[in-house]
């Protein structure tokens, strides 16, 4: 019995290799027509990025770096694929790995990295495969002269998320949802507090983590609780559990249109996320991340020959690498002045905003 | 039917089967299935480097798959192999940066340590269900969730806040410079020999002991085994500490020869649930289980692939390879019906 079941599987497999050998064989001389199509524009500087597991479309910053890349082809005269510019998706974090050499072996001239959880794998592909030029975001990879770290000043944008908050709220409560405790949120979070605290310091964050980056069912869950509790502003630094937050919020607006529920959303300017019909919308303001900025310059910076390998840069409200989405009216006038003065005094650097929580 | 006969039709038609469902699923969202099953070869074999990748994506398939197979050939669902997997990858990934040992010990205590790990983690439900009939699906699921945190908590713990533990020494890790040299730097590692003897050690429980014996008996009928004068109790935590056992060491391959350490995790690994269908494929015998982990680790990780080479996007290269799989676990479907067809022929 046992031996038969082998036999079959075995045979199984053979029979798969045949088949897929034979489709591989009929197909090689078409693969090579496609080749020698994109050399001609062999000249052109090309670049690709690897997503973390959110995925491209992740609303976030996967997304915004993908849009910066786009960007830059299309000022480049880019096409998707080889040679021009590209993305591939991470499953798992196995696949950090593969899909970073798969780039690098496809001759992109720049990869991107996206999010700190491709840390380790930045470093062991680095220095391994020395000539190629990887830039990482959101994560420092020291002692690598083909890796270029990109930072934000997330801190930054989010304390004037926490003082538009601090004006706009009737409830006096304001939420916080953040992603996996760490650095990185740590900073969103911090700024946030700060600059609640600057406008009202008698408003205590209601902050709580989801421990995920993509369980969007977790981020509705919290916000229900929290605007259950009189919460009627909630910041989320999140990714993809994000979506949940909007979700409730929605609901909630439909049900009652006029619930007074806001969100603030994360990285990208999640305006369009936050519709409910034509003329109601419960996002406030996003704190941008302007990774499609950063992507793009960095692009820029490598095409020249000025890839800034070793080095890590950073970027804050002064160069405008963070900041915050047009409100379209959310927020009033004279709240959105005072925003402005905060903003001025933290490029000038008298107000210093917290980059990590107090424990 | 010419019995022979059965045994290559059945897997050549389940194949055909799922690579033309697959093929059409591929035409129809606009993309050449030819270019796309060619990326998928080319990702699986197209030189040492994918290849050594492949083993590496094969070698913790193996493991998890015999740790869900053996469960079932007991009577039991172990749907937790992978809470069991990430405590062996996190004590693997403990012992192996928080101690400095010859390898010859460092790498057995680390395996053991993640053995033990993985076998405590399954010896929860297993004694829940010996001794309170909780039913082991439940808290197995549950106790995968727990795992989760439980396991991120730690590396937060270990590490000082951080995101991730240290790299293990290199005395514990599973790596070669003998394989990176042949394989062009892939992470090929040391596990798939270890996954081989797991696939010898786990027949030989079953096939060559009496306690195997013992725990297939109770899984097969509780109530005749102990009329028998078998403890069915004792059997049943046997049973899911030995499964978790190889779930843990799945996680050891993680944590001493893919990673090298541990991150935060933001969600399962796939890798334990991924086992289930393992182990299916493989009809829950243990080289069953070998051949199902090796067709399940080249499509996934040939699958790769696919959006890189020929455009194909990761959803429908995940519906294809589903596809594929879905047709060749059905094979034995097919299989039953042509026997049953047969001898209903013999009998008239």
């Amino acid at each position: 019995m046992k031996k038969r079941k082998f036999a079959f599987a075995l045979s199984g497999l053979l029979a798969l290799g045949t088949i897929l050998g034979a489709c591989g064989s009929k197909d090689e001389t078409e693969e090579k027509d496609t080749n020698t199509g994109t050399e001609e524009t062999a000249d052109n500087f090309s670049v690709a990025m690897v997503t973390d597991t959110g995925g491209v479309d992740d609303r976030s910053f996967n997304q915004s770096t993908w849009e910066g890349i786009q960007a830059f082809g299309e000022e480049n005269g880019l096409e998707k694929g080889d040679g021009g510019i590209d993305y591939l998706e991470s499953k798992s974090e196995s696949d950090y790995v593969t899909n970073l050499n798969n780039l690098i072996r496809r001759d992109f001239d720049l990869i991107f990295a996206v999010g700190y959880a491709l840390h380790d794998a930045v470093d062991e592909i680095a220095g391994q495969k020395p000539e190629a030029q990887i830039a990482i975001i959101d994560e420092v990879v020291d002692g690598r002269d083909n890796v270029a770290s990109i930072m934000f000043r997330a801190n930054e944008a989010s304390y004037l998320a926490g003082v538009a908050a601090a004006l706009e709220t009737k409830s006096n409560k304001i939420g916080f949802i953040g992603g996996m405790q760490g650095a990185i949120i740590g900073g969103f979070q911090a700024g946030f507090e700060a600059g609640v605290a600057a406008i009202n310091p008698d408003i205590k964050v209601d902050v709580e983590y989801a421990e995920s980056f993509t369980d969007a069912a977790k981020g509705q869950q919290i916000a229900k609780r929290m605007y259950d509790s009189g919460v009627d502003i909630i910041f989320h630094a999140a990714g993809g559990v994000g979506n949940g937050l909007f979700t409730e919020a929605k609901e909630r607006k439909q049900k009652d249109p006029n619930a007074n529920v806001w969100a603030i959303g994360v990285d990208r300017d999640q305006y369009d996320e936050g519709k409910v019909n034509d003329d109601t919308n419960i996002v406030l303001t996003s704190v941008l991340k302007r990774v499609d900025v950063a992507a793009q310059e960095v692009a820029k910076l490598a095409q020249e020959g000025n890839f800034p390998g070793g080095e890590t840069i950073t970027y804050g409200l002064k160069d405008q690498g963070v900041d915050l989405a047009d409100s379209r009216g959310a927020i009033t006038e004279e709240n959105l002045a005072k925003i402005e003065e905060y903003k001025q005094q933290i490029i000038d650097g008298t107000v210093v905003v917290p980059e990590q929580p107090e424990k | 039917m010419n019995k022979r006969l059965i045994n290559i039709l059945v897997p050549l038609i389940s194949i055909v089967l799922g690579l033309v469902i697959g093929a059409i699923v591929m035409a129809v969202s606009g993309f050449n299935p030819v270019d796309g099953y060619m990326a998928l070869w080319n990702g699986i074999f197209m030189d040492t480097y994918t290849l050594g990748e492949t083993v590496r994506q094969i070698t913790p398939y193996v493991f998890s798959g015999l740790a869900v197979a053996f469960a079932f050939r007991t009577g039991l669902f172990n749907i937790g192999v992978e809470g069991q997997l990430i405590m062996g990858w996190l004590a693997a990934a403990y012992v192996g940066q928080a101690f400095e040992l010859p390898a010859i010990i460092h790498v057995p205590l680390a395996l053991i340590a993640a053995a033990v790990a993985g076998a405590l983690w399954a010896f929860i439900p297993g004694l829940l269900k010996a001794k309170l009939q909780v039913h082991e699906v439940i808290v197995t699921i549950m106790l995968n969730y727990t795992a989760l945190h439980v396991a991120n908590a730690f590396i937060e713990m270990i590490s000082g806040g951080g995101e991730r533990t240290d790299k293990i020494h290199e005395s514990a890790s599973l790596r070669s410079e003998f394989f990176e040299s042949i394989t062009d730097y892939s992470r090929m590692h040391w596990g798939f020999v270890l996954a081989l003897i797991a696939v010898m050690v786990m027949w030989f429980i079953l096939e060559k002991t009496t306690r195997g014996y013992e725990l297939k008996a109770v899984g097969f009928n509780k109530h005749a085994s102990q009329y028998a004068g078998m403890n069915v109790s004792k059997n049943i935590i046997l049973a899911m500490v030995i499964s978790g056992a190889f779930a843990g060491l799945g996680g050891a391959m993680e944590a001493l020869g893919t990673f090298e350490n541990m991150t935060k995790l933001h969600a399962s690994t796939g890798i334990g649930f991924d086992g289930i269908a393992v182990a299916l494929l493989g009809a829950n015998q243990p080289f069953g289980v070998l051949l199902g982990a090796i067709l399940f680790g080249s499509l996934k990780y040939g699958g790769l692939n696919m959006p890189s080479e020929a455009g194909v996007p990761t959803e429908i290269v995940s519906i294809v390879i589903a596809l594929i799989i879905f047709f060749v676990a059905s094979g034995y479907v097919i299989r039953v019906a042509l026997e049953r067809f047969g001898k209903r022929k013999e009998v008239k």
